[in-house]
């Protein structure tokens, strides 16, 4: 017996990383999923999104777990793809309980840009961490109503949406600046929703092993500057979490024992928040 | 049968006679710990209401016991941290070590700015935040070799200004700064500190004067009105969220001031 069954969870940015472990874990718990995932690279982005493998690979690891999953590949600056996504799985799983909004990039780069190129990841990364949680509620939003069985929504902000610490260009600035964009979100949608028992909070992760955090641009930059990550060190002994260490967040607001939890910003980040 | 998700760690609870404190032991006993469970059990002149009753502090005991948990009970009073700290080595002796303790015992008085008295800002202060501070003293020896867990039962009045209690109001303020900074002292030996904000629970600390001057000032019966359409919520809500926290689940989770409010400091 699940804390979570019988409810259905929409998970974006589901095929890798956080989302997949949050689907994994909502599952282990009894929920049946619905995910998307963009499955294509982003050009001003500087690493590798995930491949339609990976979210393929995704369903199978919910399935395991003896729950449903019904996926789409879905862009969420794309409000329509995404509604049609949400509307598509609620038609076949019955209703919708449960949003993380998961999808995020980290377009990092160290090296002199062109202002083009700054503007260019400005858009991408604003585009995918605010407006694709917005679309992603919008989108999820009538379905949560109309149930009217209330709801939790949960949106992945970053330790970078409490503090200020995106640099002045335009991938780290966008970066803080959707971060920060998503609790104002969580904030209003708190308030406008309660009257429904829907509950909105923020979870901010610290640095996890995911490709956004472990990938070949990001591993060379510490690599050639030993020093300028002690500023991002985390005051617990760990430099990494574990994706499943945010899922037991995202699994506790989810279900019923976090029933009057809302308009938190709970940072999962081994202190680093604190010490800033 | 899965193991519980505090299987076998054991946990200090003060305010544990009644209302939330009992609340904690029994919903962290469920999921398997073992408790050291303190109260004074005894009430206090400059309250208006009764506290614990020795009684209460035994059944407390008995509920953790009848889900196959220990129980070591102990009377002490938090704002004594010699005594405080005896109860807890003499119960962590017998249980065999500590994994985490919820500072939850309170009080609360009420009051206008011009009939709040000296002696309710010492008391006040006294159990809430020195209390506090006592119980997390008391627990630290046993902790910084391991790691674990510091939960300080604050307040929504941590947050917000509650009106018309402002000692309380300015105690559990002060237990949010005592825990900040407490948990950047603490990280490095993995001893995580956060701290729990509730609205208003139905519990035995009911100052009915509260009540009468509300009533007095309508304009500010608001402040205390939750987002979600419930009035109160229930000391298991707050327990579930302590549960969180105690349990390695929140392994890296330290800083958090965790609002259990039903959205009262967000309108």
């Amino acid at each position: 017996m699940g804390r979570l069954d019988g409810r259905v969870a929409f998970i974006t940015g589901v095929a890798r990383g956080q989302g997949r472990s949050h689907a994994v874990r909502l599952a282990r718990e009894g929920a049946d999923i619905i995910g998307i995932d963009i499955c294509a690279d982003i050009p001003a982005n500087g690493y590798a999104m995930a491949s339609p493998q990976e979210l393929a690979e995704t369903v199978k690891l919910v399935e395991a777990e003896d729950r449903r999953m019904i996926a789409a590949v879905a862009d969420v600056r794309d409000f329509s793809a995404v509604r049609a996504a949400v509307d598509a799985g609620v038609a076949e799983l019955g209703r919708l309980d449960i949003v993380c909004a998961n999808a995020g990039i980290a377009p990092m780069s160290f090296r002199e840009l062109t202002i083009e190129e700054e503007l260019q990841q400005w858009d991408a990364v604003v585009g995918v961490n605010l407006a694709g949680p917005f679309h992603t509620v919008k989108a999820a939003l009538p379905h949560l109503i109309g149930g009217g069985r209330g709801g939790s929504i949960i949106l992945t902000s970053s330790t970078a949406g409490l503090r200020g610490f995106g640099g002045t260009g335009g991938s780290g600035l966008g970066y803080a600046a959707s971060k920060h964009g998503v609790v104002g979100l969580m904030r209003s949608l708190a308030n406008a929703l309660a009257e429904h028992s829907i509950r909105v909070n923020t979870i901010h992760p610290t640095a996890v092993r995911t490709m956004m955090a472990v990938n070949p641009g990001m591993v060379e930059f510490l690599e050639n500057n030993p020093q300028g990550g002690v500023h991002l060190q985390n005051p617990m002994p760990v430099d990494m979490l574990e994706p499943s260490d945010i899922s037991d967040a995202v699994a506790f607001l989810a279900c019923d024992e976090a029933r009057y939890i809302t308009g938190v910003t709970l940072p999962v980040d081994a202190g680093f928040c604190n010490k800033l | 049968m899965t193991a519980g998700r505090v299987a076998g760690k054991r946990v200090l609870v003060t305010g544990a006679a009644r209302g939330m404190g009992r609340s904690h032991a029994v919903r962290l006993a469920e999921e398997g710990a073992d408790l050291i469970l303190i109260d004074l059990c005894q009430s206090l002149p400059g309250l208006e209401y009764p506290l614990a009753t020795p009684a209460d502090l035994d059944e407390t005991a008995r509920l953790v016991r009848s889900h196959g948990r220990r129980a070591v009970t102990a009377r002490a009073d938090v704002r004594d941290g010699e005594a405080l700290r005896a109860a807890v080595s003499a119960g962590v002796t017998e249980l065999g070590g500590l994994d985490a303790s919820v500072a939850n015992a309170g009080v609360i008085t009420a009051g206008t700015w011009d009939n709040t008295t000296a002696e309710q800002w010492r008391l006040v202060l006294d159990v809430n935040l020195i209390g506090a501070w006592n119980t997390c003293a008391a627990a630290l020896p046993h902790l910084t070799e391991r790691g674990g867990s510091l939960v300080n039962i604050s307040s929504a009045a941590g947050i917000k200004g509650s009106p018309l209690t402002t000692p309380y109001t300015a105690s559990k303020h002060g237990v949010v700064g005592m825990s900040l900074a407490l948990a950047n002292e603490l990280a490095a030996t993995s001893v995580r500190v956060n701290t729990v904000h509730p609205t208003g629970v139905a519990t035995g600390m009911a100052p009915r004067s509260l009540h009468a001057m509300l009533e007095d000032r309508p304009d500010l019966g608001p402040i205390y009105s939750n987002a979600l359409p419930v009035p109160i919520v229930e000391a298991r809500d707050i327990s579930n969220a302590v549960l969180f926290l105690v349990s390695d689940e929140s392994r890296y989770v330290t800083g958090l001031e965790f609002k259990v409010d039903a959205g009262v400091t967000i309108r």
